[in-house]
């Protein structure tokens, strides 16, 4: 016992000596520490207390935090069903509960002799090859019944991953349009020099003139941002890519940190020559744990060729480098000051603004943070000259945009577009039928109805950060609001009042109004949440959380109202089913044991 | 006229630094508020201090104070939006005043009040969330917790202790306390710390101390709180009284 | 000229203590003006078994059992305005407490195993009413349109309350009435 304790506590300390015992290394210790024992128990804490100088409940906080961290034990196997929409249209809860039933455990819960434990997850980041999984923390696509059968077995018999069939984690890229992103052959460094020689302020200049904004979804102009950042006092500055795609219906920055990694570093690095940083950190979603060692291989690759490190291609006193940071499962983390909080090891609360990240971002110093894609097009702007980046896409939305492309249509996948193509053609080229609507950009954006497909995707019409999904005429969309009000309320960081508990109370009365006990007074509830939602919320999360219900109220309102009673009002729980356990405790069936939902 | 922000049409002065709500509890103006504190440094979680600036809502309390903003908070839409955000916090925790040892002194009871909130509105939780009883003087009540995080600021940065922390997320975010057992008879609180004092509602409170002040003689009995806060509101040492 | 209709007002009181009903007594002589003005209808200060159609009805205590629900209906059925009173009515309130606890428990500890109980058994009687598995304040059963906090509210925040009502204003209470406690 007591050399097991010691070994124990040899690993430990390996991985705190491997983080420098840096408390602002919590989150990446506390991940590691899962990923050997599968959680972390009181002990653990208290000791990581002790060697970090910080007090256990931070630890606890951050811990308890993250969903993919866990303080209890939580199975040998930890089987997590990636639960957006497009996995729920290709039937992820028949097959949780196929699983369920065979491994005999309710979702949720830890397996009696502790060897598993099954439950749901926010999207993934794998709609075009749904359903999907982590087991463990990696990722498993396109299962069916059999894969299912086939995994149960595995489990079953202690098989150890590393032994699992390949062909289970293989995660298809699914390019089905490129431009200018996904087919640039840009050599490693290309961009790079061209920086080196036009210098700091012209890149900052000519990122600017090129017109491109933000690909996250708020269109921030990216020059803009890095010359504040530039402008920003300080002597130490940081370069953040946000590679945290949480997004439901995203999965653009998986492919292009698979294809086009080097663009995306060489992005980083020209930002770093533009506003004079010298640390870059990648924060890769730890759904995509499994892209972790492809992507330092790419670093060191760099490392090697000079493009990372000190006097970058020779140039004196241009030291950048960069390293990686994992999340923990938290979608409020792509949020760019939540991200910076997460990056410090804290719990992924959003700050307050102002000020903003580009003068107090990580460790309060001057930080440029954009998305995996805007790197790759400011290195392609770049590369290409402001003008030429110019002539791509709409007048207010230059360059090319990657639309993930999932649900209901026969190619699903990665689509590459100049800016300013219409819904109808993305639809025409991805070959849905029948369609009924389309979520463009992700749960928080917009619900697009039959007579707007005539409409454009670009900051004039209908900005995106790359969702599209696709939802045919067999389709409900309460469902699919349901679906996302959901996901709102179990990614909520419950910092603020409204979000915290408005988006709890609004899944409750979504899901009444599924269970058939919905009335007007529910409706007139819900229009209530969205308002408070929308106006007082402290972040995006809060304040877009609303924006499934209000819309698909708007465009398919007939899809609430088929399901709720002609009462102006009716109970948010079963009456009858509460008088269940006072009939078992009494013995009694007789009428006055009974209660009508409805009143008589 | 340079330093100056107008907030429901009065002018409001400022110096540089201060928020909003710092400028306007300062000029003798109030402005609903849970999670602010005088003495801390406001993080903005419970958004009763909901105010629109120029247009837009924001959190009053973190919003630094700029020359020529235009204010507007004690208008219907934002006490009606205050209100639905006190019915939240009551339908959330498990508030059951008449046995609450902290009723008349509430912060969250007085806010209902002064905002007419008659019931919870929304659907009562009912969490199950344990007391604490483990120290032998101080309980420890997270039924009536409403996560403004006042007393993690103050165990830290006033008494040097980290007593309390939060962990969860959303709906199931909480207070814990830093021991392994995860009881409070294993920190080194004490009934003199700071974080004693600055709970706004029932959940830190000293053991053997109840219902000592008579109904009718409690904080807010006396005076409404949009009234008493003005009171406690840091002055400035010199110059017009607000009165 | 003819007299002005009296408005016909209902009460009851279900999982609470009788208290506020105390309390609508403490308006003391009030209650003679308040009587020009309406009439009981269902009450236990009329002992009518049944209500019939109301102007008011004013529901002390929250829903704890199925005969709690059936009176509740009744009232919603009759009363064009319907009014929780006090804090069990509102919030649940002190009943509402054991609503973190099983049933199953309660009515063990009580019935079975609750020192000095002999052969004690959990009473199966088709005439008690069945207690629901959580306590819950009216509004979550039934729509109600109005509430006057408090344990118990007092004399003067009812005929505060009853007065603005009767009147047709929206009844505000303010400093003073507003009590949770």
């Amino acid at each position: 016992m007591v050399a097991d304790a010691n070994v124990r506590m040899a690993e430990l300390d390996q991985i705190l000596e491997r983080r420098d015992r840096d408390p602002g290394d919590l989150l990446q210790i506390l991940r590691e520490i899962q990923e050997l024992r599968g959680y972390i128990d009181p002990a653990t804490v208290t000791y990581l207390a002790s060697q970090l100088g910080i007090p256990r409940a931070r630890i606890e906080g951050v811990a308890g935090f993250y969903s993919f961290l866990h303080l209890q034990p939580h199975g040998e196997y930890r089987v997590l069903f990636s639960d957006n929409i497009t996995d729920r249209m290709l039937g992820n809860q028949q097959l949780l509960e196929v699983m369920c039933h065979q491994l005999w455990l309710q979702p949720g819960k830890v397996s009696e002799d502790g060897l598993v434990s099954i439950d749901m997850t926010s999207c993934t980041g794998m709609c075009d090859q749904g359903p999907a999984m982590l087991v463990n923390g990696r990722a498993i696509t396109r299962l069916t019944l059999q894969r299912v059968q086939e995994i149960t077995h595995l489990i079953r018999n202690r098989t150890p991953m590393a032994d699992w069939s390949a062909d289970f984690f293989r995660v298809e890229d699914n390019v089905r349009r490129s431009g200018p992103i996904l087919d640039n052959k840009l050599a490693p460094g290309e961009a790079l020099r061209i920086g080196l020689n036009i210098g700091g302020t012209a890149i900052v200049e000519e990122v600017k003139k090129s017109g491109l904004r933000g690909r996250g979804g708020a269109g921030f102009p990216t020059g803009l941002k890095w010359e504040a950042c530039r402008n920003a006092s300080g002597t130490i500055k940081h370069v953040v890519c946000n590679a945290d795609e949480g997004e439901p219906g995203t999965f653009k920055d998986r492919v292009l940190l698979t294809r086009q990694a080097d663009m995306v570093f060489e992005g980083m690095t020209l930002c770093a020559q533009a506003i004079g940083a010298q640390h870059g950190y990648l924060y890769l979603r730890g759904e995509y744990r499994y892209l972790l060692e492809p992507l330092q291989e790419v670093l060191q690759r760099r490392r090697d060729s000079n493009l990372l490190g000190k006097s970058i291609l020779g140039q004196a006193g241009f030291d950048f480098d960069i390293e990686i940071h994992l999340g923990a499962g938290a979608y409020i983390c792509g949020e760019e000051s939540a991200l910076i909080e997460s990056l410090e090891g804290e719990r992924g609360i959003p700050r307050n603004r102002p000020p903003f990240p580009v003068t107090h971002g990580y460790m309060q110093q001057p930080t440029a943070v954009d998305n995996v894609e805007t790197f790759c097009s400011a290195a392609l702007a770049i590369q290409m000259g402001a003008d030429a980046f110019r002539a791509i896409g709409t007048e207010k939305s230059s360059g090319s945009k990657l639309i993930s492309v999932s649900g209901d249509c026969p190619r699903p996948g990665i689509y590459e577009y100049p800016f300013g193509v219409s819904v109808r053609e993305v639809l025409q080229d991805c070959g849905a039928v029948n369609t009924r609507a389309v979520q463009v950009s992700g749960p928080s954006g917009i619900c697009v109805a039959e007579h707007e497909f005539h409409r454009k995707l670009g900051f004039e019409d209908l900005p995106t950060a790359g969702a599209f999904m696709v939802f045919d005429d067999s389709r409900d969309m309460f469902e699919v609001a349901r679906n996302f009000v959901q996901f709102f309320a179990h990614e909520s960081c419950g910092f603020c009042t409204p979000c915290r508990v408005g988006t709890s109370m609004l899944k409750q009365t979504m899901n009444k109004i599924a269970d058939g006990h919905g009335t007007q007074h529910d409706l007139r509830e819900v229009e209530h949440l969205d308002h408070v939602l929308q106006t007082t919320s402290h972040c995006g999360l809060g304040r877009t959380a609303c924006n499934p219900v209000l819309h698909t109220l708007r465009h398919f309102r007939p899809a609430y109202e088929n399901r709720l009673k002609s009462l102006d009002f009716e109970p948010g729980f079963d009456l009858d089913g509460a008088l269940e356990r006072a009939r078992q405790m009494t013995g009694r069936d007789d009428a006055g044991a009974h209660l009508n939902t409805e009143e008589a | 006229m340079s330093n100056t922000f107008s907030l429901d049409g009065a002018e409001v002065p400022f110096a540089p630094g201060q928020t909003v709500m710092q400028a306007a509890l300062t000029a003798g103006h109030y402005i609903p508020h849970l999670c602010y504190h005088p003495e801390f440094k406001p993080h903005g979680s419970c958004k009763l201090c909901t105010v629109k600036i120029n247009g837009r809502t924001a959190a009053s309390c973190t919003m630094p104070a700029e020359a020529g903003l235009e204010i507007e908070s004690d208008i219907d839409e934002l006490n009606d939006l205050r209100r639905r955000l006190v019915q939240m916090l009551f339908a959330e925790g498990n508030h059951f005043c008449p046995s609450c040892e902290k009723s008349g002194n509430c912060v969250l009871q007085a806010l209902g009040y002064d905002l007419e909130v008659h019931a919870a509105g929304f659907r009562h939780q009912f969490p199950d969330r344990p007391v604490d009883a483990s120290h032998p003087d101080i309980l420890l009540d997270l039924n009536r917790c409403v996560l403004c995080e006042l007393c993690v600021h103050a165990s830290s940065e006033v008494d040097g202790k980290n007593v309390f922390g939060f962990s969860g997320r959303g709906i199931t975010k909480h207070l814990i306390v830093n021991s392994e057992s995860g009881k409070l008879a294993d920190t080194d609180i004490a009934l003199t710390d700071k974080a004693m004092q600055v709970c706004p509602v029932g959940v830190i409170l000293p053991k053997r101390v109840g219902f000592s002040q008579p109904i009718g003689q409690r904080r807010y009995d006396q005076r409404p709180i949009s009234a008493q806060a003005l009171d406690d509101a840091p002055r400035p040492s010199t110059g017009a009284s607000h009165d | 000229m003819t007299e002005k209709k009296k408005l016909r007002i209902a009460t009851t009181s279900l999982a609470g203590c009788f208290g506020c009903h105390m309390s609508i007594l403490d308006i003391d002589e009030r209650l003679f003006p308040l009587l020009d003005l309406v009439e009981f209808d269902r009450s236990p200060l009329t002992d009518i078994k049944h209500c019939g159609p109301c102007d008011i009805g004013i529901v002390e205590g929250g829903i704890c059992n199925a005969e709690n629900v059936h009176v509740l209906r009744e009232f919603r059925k009759n009363c064009k305005i319907l009014i929780s009173i006090g804090a069990c009515a509102v919030t649940g309130g002190l009943p509402a407490q054991r609503n973190h606890l099983d049933l199953s428990s309660c009515l063990t500890e009580v019935y079975l195993t609750e020192p000095g109980l002999a052969h004690g058994h959990i009473p199966n009687d088709p005439e008690l009413p069945l207690p629901l598995d959580k306590v819950h304040p009216n509004h979550e059963v039934v729509k109600i349109d109005y509430f006057i906090p408090g344990c118990p509210p007092s004399g003067d925040a009812i005929w505060k309350f009853l007065t603005d009502l009767i009147a047709g204003k929206t009844p505000e209470l303010g400093h003073g009435l507003i009590n949770y406690d």
